[in-house]
């Protein structure tokens, strides 16, 4: 008995010098050297400021901009409290919010069916995404807001469609930082639309193509 | 449902299929000894570790010196855990945002949750743990328990083969080369494929920034991606966020969401064809793999019928989706994933024992819900963990050894050894203390308004559903959740604790006994009596036993919960 503590102690301290400390070391020095910018959480900077990440949402509430899907996380796109609402499919808190959320919008936008992501809070309470759909149905209040006609606007929002990985994987989507850039791009006249990449905040963080 | 979504569900299945042969066949060479392609560099590593460490590499155990060794390994390296956690403000090293102990009961849980590859996690990381603790409290736990599950598979399987001897390895050995030549290698490659992606890997403080309109965000960071890969490979689950793989910075892109999820079965499937090569019977192997395979296969295709469908009580939403939107029940789903991956994702993870999600399960439907809960239920042996899928399948087959033995009156075989009195005894102890210790503790707690009750965040037979999830979770080593059930109480912390050592060494015992047992044996030369133990009929039967002594144990607290939820929510009642 007394050697198989001994033996589990010193295997213990060994293995977890070697896969607690060194490994991760290892790949943080790997990451570092091979991928930088992913390695430091796809920042996105303007005039030199860290404005958030192209791979997490952040708040948008003016009509200026496009918004995200609502969120979950802490008080709302909070990145050190992230979550879903959990709330069951049978909770009448979901229903109301929803439904709530759903009868505000169709006001502002008669007619239209709301695109369920609008509606409904993700998973991380952080996705950066919305479906392109739910882009679309957003542009005439942004035009509106904005004073730029609806037709510029939604070729802004095709140009950031991002497809399918691969041609199959996932679904097709539009990041909502990246796109509310270029929508202050247009507006101030310096519009380098369709900016490729490169461009001065176009730092995507994966490594897919940009179309 | 959409084309593309069963096209994602073919591709996954055919990349999965195609890696069985190789993955087995390595993880053969490896679990016998034998010489690998990587030898020349981690040979030297594995002698000085056996050296560092005290172990006699050549010297083979009998089966309770192999379980004495296993919880002693696991003792030391959970009480490492604990006092990491308890001390992280105290320790020097890798904990920028200053954040403070973990209180004794949750770092008690939390302790328990990485050692039994359960992952359960009662707490927000990113404002809870520091580095360090990730690192070398948490994710070393990962390589840890999955490699224990692959040792005592292993040992599992020698037992099997070996005739007369007293013997089923070295316990030291079998865990060393599983994280040297497996693990290890695997995640290196896997973790930088992530950062490719996306997920962040530095050692930094948080990043203040400051958003278009003005708000403020603290962008939580740290050593992500060589955590992911081995919390997904090793089948463990724990995030190192707390919205877990559905957060952007654990899994970015559609691509790692395909590689998360082929690498939760990657090595369970593999064992399948480790275990037809190791006892020379590949046919029994493809049998146990089309098995999990035709699982697997009707779980997703309920989940995601189920998760199409859109939710009847709302009123003025496009929820019959189009080619530019994914219809259904996006509560607590990304966009980037959608329904098909999403329910992909949450078939595979509580087929095994992994419980990473990238959706919220609590926000699923009820149908949907029922299943992800029912694969845990079912003992996690479709796939499996990490090499608990493989010893947990095993005991269903002995059972169906047993069951088919007693359909004709005759001693029942398995591959050659006479499956006997104690063998039966020792696999239904392992059927046994599984839903026994499930549904008594759901019990206790849905009856304790003020332990039980209060931490719920759902009424009705949702409800129930979160509590018979927690336990069903813990004890089955999952650690996805109905996550909105307050998990970070005493009580729960406590209890929670408990059953998962309960679920996790409890079942390993026994199987090491089992292991011990049929190594002792003779083997019987087959006659035209025994039963086949390859080929569609056995097949068949596997499916059969699992389901019936699975599935029908569950089956009453199942229609107080998630079917009584579906037909209630049918009729229009809600909570």
């Amino acid at each position: 008995m007394h050697s198989i503590w001994k033996t589990s102690i010193r295997f213990t301290v060994v293995t977890a010098l070697l896969l607690g400390v060194a490994y991760p070391l290892v790949i943080t020095g790997m990451a570092a050297a091979m991928f930088p910018h992913q390695a430091a959480g796809s920042l996105v900077l303007k005039d030199g400021k860290v404005i958030g990440s192209s791979l997490l949402a952040q708040s948008f509430t003016s009509d200026r901009y496009f918004h995200p899907r609502p969120s979950a996380a802490g008080n709302g796109y909070d990145p050190t409290s992230s979550g879903g609402s959990n709330l069951a499919q049978s909770n009448k808190t979901l229903v109301a919010r929803i439904q709530g959320d759903i009868d505000k919008l169709a006001a502002a936008n008669p007619g239209k069916a709301v695109p369920i992501d609008l509606v409904t809070t993700s998973g991380s309470g952080l996705d950066p995404d919305i479906t392109p759909d739910a882009a679309l149905y957003q542009v005439p209040r942004v035009a509106k807001a904005r004073g730029i006609n609806e037709e510029s606007l939604r070729s802004l929002v095709a140009h950031h469609v991002t497809e399918r990985q691969l041609g199959v994987l996932g679904e097709s989507r539009v990041n909502v930082l990246e796109l509310n850039l270029d929508v202050d791009q247009l507006l101030n006249g310096q519009a380098k639309w369709p900016s490729g990449p490169g461009g001065k905040h176009e730092q995507l963080a994966s490594g897919e193509p940009v179309e | 449902m959409t084309t593309n979504g069963w096209l994602q569900f073919g591709l996954f299945s055919a990349i999965l299929l195609a890696s069985v042969r190789p993955v087995g066949a390595y993880m053969a060479r490896v679990l016998e000894g034998r010489g690998t392609w990587l030898d020349p560099i981690l040979r030297p590593i594995e002698r000085l570790i056996y050296k560092a460490s005290g172990v006699k590499a050549h010297e083979e155990m009998n089966w309770r010196e192999y379980a004495f060794a296993m919880l002693g390994f696991s003792a030391v390296s959970m009480l490492m855990t604990y006092a990491i956690e308890r001390l992280q403000l105290l320790l020097p090293l890798w904990n920028p945002q200053k954040l403070v102990a973990v209180g004794p009961d949750l770092a008690w849980s939390t302790a328990a949750s990485f050692t039994t590859n359960t992952n359960w996690q009662s707490y927000v990381p990113e404002s809870t743990m520091s580095y360090l603790t990730q690192m070398v409290g948490l994710a070393y736990h990962n390589f840890g328990s999955a490699a224990v599950g692959l040792a005592v598979a292993v040992a599992l399987i020698r037992g099997i083969k070996r005739t007369e001897s007293k013997t089923i390895g070295n316990f030291w050995v079998d865990v060393t080369r599983s994280f040297l030549y497996i693990l290890v290698p695997a995640c290196v490659l896997y973790a930088l494929v992530l950062v490719w992606q996306g997920v962040p890997q530095n050692l930094h403080a948080y990043t203040a920034a400051t958003g278009l309109e003005g708000t403020a965000q603290s962008i939580a960071q740290g050593p992500v991606a060589s955590q992911e890969a081995i919390k997904m490979l090793g089948t463990n689950g724990g995030g190192f966020f707390n919205a877990n793989s559905s957060h952007p910075f654990e899994n970015p892109t559609p691509l790692t969401n395909m590689i998360q999820m082929l690498s939760i079965f990657l090595i369970p499937a593999g064992l399948t064809y480790t275990l037809g090569r190791m006892t020379g019977s590949p046919g029994h192997g493809w049998a146990v793999l089309a098995t999990m395979f035709v699982l697997f296969t009707v779980g997703f295709s309920v989940v995601y019928w189920a998760e199409s469908h859109p939710h009847e009580l709302i009123h003025g939403a496009a929820q019959t989706g189009s080619l530019t939107a994914p219809a259904g029940n996006m509560e607590g789903k990304e966009v980037r994933f959608g329904i098909a991956s999403t329910s992909l994702f949450a078939t595979a993870t509580t087929d095994a024992s992994c419980g990473a999600v990238n959706g919220m399960h609590d926000s699923f439907t009820p149908l949907g819900g029922l299943v992800v809960l029912t694969n845990i239920m079912l003992g996690e042996v479709v796939f499996g963990g990490v090499g608990a899928g493989m010893y947990g399948i095993l005991i269903f087959v002995v059972q169906a050894v047993f069951i088919a033995g007693l359909m004709v009156g005759r001693t029942p075989e398995y591959l050659g050894k006479k499956i006997e009195a104690y063998d039966v005894k020792m696999s239904m102890l392992y059927v046994l203390i599984f839903p026994l210790i499930i549904l008594s503790l759901t019990a206790v707690f849905v009856l304790s308004p003020q332990i039980g009750l209060s931490s719920l965040n759902n009424q009705g037979p949702h409800g129930l559903s979160e509590i018979l999830y927690a336990f069903t979770s813990a004890v089955g080593n999952n650690g996805s959740a109905f996550a909105g059930l307050n998990a970070n109480t005493w009580w729960y912390n406590v209890v929670l604790g408990w059953a998962m050592l309960a679920g996790r060494f409890l079942m390993i015992v026994p199987v090491l006994a089992l292991a011990g047992n049929l190594a002792l044996k003779k083997s019987v030369p087959p006659s035209p009596g025994t039963f086949p133990v390859n080929g569609a009929m056995f097949t068949v039967l596997l499916t059969g036993t699992i389901l019936i002594l699975g599935a029908l144990t569950f089956f009453p607290a199942l229609s107080l919960g998630p079917i009584l939820e579906h037909l209630l929510l049918k009729s229009g009642q809600l909570f």
